[in-house]
């Protein structure tokens, strides 16, 4: 049979069985084993209403429970095990702590979710905020949030040809190395390489520092907070810590740098540099989700908060981080944990543009290179599980959240 | 007062600028692929696609001369056309020393008394006192302009013709089989168990409420290999079923968490009063939920439909690498490994699968942001 048509009986069959499904088995429930008339009707009825929720469920709990329950304790179990298929207990997991490949794809991956939450989160404040007041802002907040509809695979494309390089004496076809070329080491150069981005990243640095440093005040200041709390603060802080430094380290590069001018560069062929060429694209597919979002949150804002920032002279810089920001704290943090978890899986992008060479591995395609080309199930697993425990202070935040918004 | 008001209208100012060098920023990116897709191979790696207005000149690839040599008056002559049509020649030179030379229909001597001529449409004629059948003939380096020129052809090159295991055009129709039953099947399962969550009251709900937000963030990356095996186990293997398996099985966390959350603010009157006038759940739910819950489906279905037609890992696993399994992300990945340089075709290929989602992007944008704002989890 033709895929096409096979498509279509498919979704006769499955719409027309599910229709069946809870048709039937409410009117089997109803009319033969409990029927609602007859001397037991009262009792039926609760009898009845008590297994029809069930009977909702079943389908959904069924394909969750195999799809995607079983398979975490199946592939736990299945790293246990060495590709002839013998029992190697953690063996998998310590072979794997020594493959350099490894080492790579977890530094790289931590680089990822540091990196990219926080731009992305960033730059969709800052177009939240950009467009929140202004006539075309509608216009703009769904150009920058058109990406969210391009597949990653269709964004490496589209960002392989803005970083693509050719030998000198051509004409480059890449915007960047095109733009790169018209630096000489000039004036111009010096300002535009040197100067401007050594200040915005010294704001940058000194921002961060800022942030780390008053989301940790209070818990050095002994603030009476929960644990899961204190334990964010600690997370906020070490995250900081971690930007700062790296920021530190493009200062002094920036400062000391011999540039090979006129020279075009292929920017994915250098280690670690190409990593933030990969998570560009990234971010600019997730910085509309955050922009979405966010811009909600900020129209949630109470207006009178506002005005009275306002009347006691607080200028637009103030409102926006000290009435502003502080306010849709909460949603901040659910973008960030959404990019994070977008983050952990990320496998298109790496795979169509460097395919992990040149240093750019990440654990979502180590783990593709296990299973389907290594054809090792149970490294494949043992690396699947590490992502699995990356993932899951952020589950056992979810669940907390949810159990307290159900009481 | 002035002060105050010149500093708000210079705020407004930066708040302009700053949007639209965001948005430029933003756009550029996927306008240059765009323009791209509409030029000539030549033309693409002649020049940027921001200089793709105006007229290239470039050092063109030597060409050595050849064709029959004719006798007139005495004379041999050989005359041809070096360039395609269309080529307008600025210079042209016989050493890679002096690629520009000479002028358009300037006349060179050889030596022996051979000349040549070219002019500016790319014409020549090799003239010679003696027969040429001996001569080792010269090779022409030209600088040409070009006229900036735009094609509909990359994009019928790869939708019919196949160029990494099959046509863009069969992806096509692969991906779309992969993403609408995909879509359609999750929606049905996930609203009964959703209103079920919302509005029945049973032992357990808050449990399984957290269970299925729990679900959210398990990274399919760990099914992947039980999944393969149980397929292989019940006897569908790789093919289309199990696609539509597991993606209904990875959509349905999102589905459920969606439309609960969007059912529970269903006002409660309404279906208060259908249960006192005697109606069942399963009337309610179908005659009540169903059509009041059209934003929160038709906002997952977007959804659903986005991520299955923009998939790679899913489909690379469960669908096999048959030419007639091949969806359209597997293709456009083939085709960066094996034609890397060719930007016709990556070019065009990669908007072919873009065009679908940014339609329903577009057309449904509102959809798309509500759904956003109710379960921002996937």
């Amino acid at each position: 049979m033709h895929p096409a048509l096979q498509a279509l009986f498919v979704i006769v069959v499955g719409v027309g069985g599910c229709v069946t499904y809870f048709y039937a088995s409410n009117l089997l429930l109803d009319k033969v084993l409990f029927p609602a008339s007859g001397p037991n009707a009262g009792r039926n009825t609760n009898r009845a209403n008590m297994i029809r929720p069930w009977l909702f469920l079943f389908p959904a709990l069924f394909l969750l429970s195999l799809y995607l329950a079983y398979p975490v304790f199946a592939t736990a179990w299945l790293s246990l095990f060495a590709k002839n298929g013998d029992f190697v207990g953690l063996g998998n997991y310590t072979r794997m702590f020594g493959e350099p490949k490894f080492g790579e794809s977890l530094a790289n991956n931590i680089l990822w979710l540091i990196v990219v939450p926080a731009a992305a989160t960033a730059f969709g404040l800052l177009a939240a905020q950009l467009t929140d007041r202004i006539k075309w802002g509608n216009f703009a907040k769904s150009l920058i949030f058109m990406p969210m509809a391009i597949s990653f695979v269709g964004a490496s494309v589209i960002f392989k040809l803005i970083y693509d390089s050719r030998e000198a004496d051509l004409s480059q076809i890449g915007l960047i190395n095109a733009v790169w070329l018209k630096f000489d080491g000039g004036v111009g150069s010096f300002l535009m390489l040197r100067l401007v981005p050594f200040l915005l990243i010294g704001c940058l640095l000194l921002a961060i520092t800022w942030a780390g440093w008053s989301v940790l005040r209070p818990l050095l200041r002994g603030q009476g907070d929960g644990l899961l709390v204190k334990a964010a603060r600690i997370l906020g802080a070490l995250v900081a810590a971690f930007l700062a430094f790296e920021l530190g380290i493009w200062l002094y590069g920036i400062a000391t740098n011999d540039l090979p001018f006129g020279q075009p560069q292929v920017w994915l062929q250098k280690p670690y540099w190409n990593n933030f060429f990969l998570m560009a694209v990234l971010v600019w597919i997730q910085t509309g989700f955050a922009m979405v979002i966010l811009s909600a949150a900020l129209r949630g804002v109470p207006e009178d908060t506002i005005e009275a920032a306002t009347i006691d002279g607080a200028n637009p810089f103030q409102i926006f981080f000290k009435i502003k920001v502080p306010q849709i704290m909460g949603t901040i943090i659910v973008v960030w944990t959404t990019i994070t978890i977008t983050v952990l899986k990320v496998f298109d992008i790496v795979l169509a543009m460097t395919n992990g060479q040149w240093e750019t591995q990440v654990l979502a395609n180590y783990m593709y290179d296990k299973l389907f080309r290594a054809l090792d199930w149970g490294m494949g697993s043992a690396s699947a599980m590490i992502i699995m425990l990356l993932v899951t202070p952020i589950l056992i935040w979810n669940v907390v959240n949810a159990r307290k918004e159900m009481r | 007062m002035d002060g105050i008001v010149g500093k708000k209208s210079g705020l407004v100012w930066a708040v302009h600028l700053s949007t639209l060098a965001l948005v430029i920023l933003w756009v550029v990116p996927t306008f240059g692929l765009l323009v791209s897709s509409f030029r000539t191979g030549d033309q693409i790696v002649g020049s940027g696609w921001w200089r793709s207005l105006s007229t290239q000149v470039q050092q063109l690839s030597p060409v050595r001369i050849s064709g029959d040599e004719a006798e007139k008056d005495g004379v041999f002559v050989i005359e041809g056309q070096l360039f395609v049509a269309g080529t307008d020649v600025g210079a042209w030179g016989t050493s890679s020393r002096e690629p520009e030379a000479f002028g358009p229909g300037a006349s060179t001597d050889l030596g022996d008394g051979v000349t040549l001529t070219v002019g500016a449409d790319g014409s020549f004629v090799l003239t010679s006192p003696t027969s040429m059948a001996d001569l080792r003939m010269p090779r022409v380096f030209a600088t040409a302009s070009t006229p900036p020129e735009f094609t509909l052809k990359n994009y019928a090159n790869v939708i019919s013709s196949p160029l990494a295991g099959q046509s863009i055009g069969q992806a096509f129709l692969n991906t779309l089989t992969v993403a609408i039953p995909a879509t359609i099947i999750p929606i049905l399962v996930a609203a009964f168990a959703a209103y079920a969550l919302a509005w029945m009251d049973f032992p357990g709900r808050a449990l399984l409420v957290a269970f299925v937000v729990g679900l959210l963030v398990v990274p399919l990356q760990l099914a992947l290999i039980p999944l393969l095996q149980f397929h292989n186990w019940i006897g569908i293997g790789k093919g289309y079923l199990g696609i539509w398996m597991a993606h209904t099985g990875f959509g349905l966390p999102l589905a459920i968490y969606l439309l609960r959350n969007y059912m529970v603010g269903l006002p409660r009157d309404i279906i208060e009063n259908a249960k006192v006038d005697g109606a069942t759940d399963f009337q309610i739910f179908t005659k009540i939920i169903l059509p009041l819950s059209f934003p929160a489906l038709a906002s997952f279905a977007i959804f659903q439909f986005l991520w299955t037609w923009n998939d790679l890992l899913v489909a690379l696993v469960f669908l096999g690498t048959g030419n007639d399994q091949q969806v359209l992300t597997g293709n456009i990945v083939n085709l960066m490994g094996s034609r890397g340089g060719d930007w016709e075709i990556l070019s065009a290929s990669a908007f072919v699968s873009i065009a679908v989602p940014l339609a329903v992007f577009f057309s449904m944008q509102r959809f798309l942001v509500r759904g956003l704002l109710a379960g921002s989890v996937k």
